[in-house]
């Protein structure tokens, strides 16, 4: 086995083992770290997929940035971290058929269809070359975007302002 | 030798399990952590594509984006849980009934 294809199997490991956790562990604090793990480990496979540049990103704006701030959403929200809700065992059944039937559809679906002509790239991308594609081809998404993050900003110290 | 399929499977389980922890968590930022996880499994698809499609770059700017997205979408939901924990003094979405008919 290639160290390629251990280190893929580790990560994935890790990946689904950390969601398997998120949904079943009822603690909130427990949750966010095991999204800690899976967001590492997605960043891990982005290296993998020769995409050094969204991996890092990854790790600083995921791990780093949304993570924290959850973090912060568990603490202001809560009069203890350590207090649980659950669903009912109804719901939790149906939910739990709903999510194996949609897996099992689109491992059908993945396993299934005809991918002879998906070749891997033969010389990785440049982060210079993500940058390049981002101000030529993605210029409106981008600027877009930029516009996006300052509605949000805004909008979220508007909401979250004390009321007077 | 790991190829796009091996991706793609990994990327519909953790989508799967991202459904799931939307459906049966209480806590509203539990929801809020399951629709990372979805948002995680899409951003995986995208740039495994990415990769086994010669000279193309769009998957890995798209993930970008919905990485983007996706801190923008936490902190507005963030600031609305802070509203709804000051009104009903609990982040269970279950207690949230105020506009029930």
């Amino acid at each position: 086995m290639s160290i390629d294809a251990l280190a893929f199997y580790i990560f994935a490991g890790v990946a689904l083992v950390s969601a398997i956790g998120i949904v079943v562990s009822t603690n909130i604090v427990r949750t966010a770290v095991f999204l800690l793990g899976t967001l590492g480990s997605v960043a891990g496979l982005y290296f993998l997929l020769d995409a050094t540049l969204l991996a890092v990103i990854q790790l600083i704006v995921y791990a780093g940035g949304t993570l924290v701030l959850i973090i912060f959403g568990v603490m202001l929200t809560s009069k203890s971290p350590w207090m649980k809700f659950s669903a009912t065992r109804g719901q939790i059944v149906g939910a739990a058929a709903v999510s194996i039937l949609l897996a099992i559809g689109l491992w059908a679906l993945v396993l299934k269809a005809d991918w002879s002509n998906a070749h891997p790239m033969t010389s990785a991308p440049q982060v210079a070359d993500v940058g390049n594609a981002l101000l030529t081809d993605f210029l409106v998404p981008f600027e877009a975007a930029s516009v996006l993050l300052l509605v949000v900003m805004i909008g979220a110290a508007y909401l979250a302002r004390p009321e007077k | 030798m790991v190829g796009l399929t091996h991706y793609l499977v990994l990327s519909a389980a953790l989508f799967s399990l991202g459904v799931l922890t939307m459906c049966i968590k209480r806590n509203a930022i539990g929801i809020l952590i399951g629709v990372e996880l979805v948002l995680n499994a899409a951003s995986v698809n995208f740039v495994a594509f990415s990769k086994y499609q010669s000279g193309m770059l769009s998957g890995q700017v798209f993930a970008v984006f919905v990485i983007l997205l996706a801190a923008a979408e936490a902190a507005i939901a963030i600031a609305i849980f802070m509203n709804y924990y000051t009104n009903v003094q609990t982040i269970d979405v279950d207690r949230g009934d105020a506009l029930r008919g």
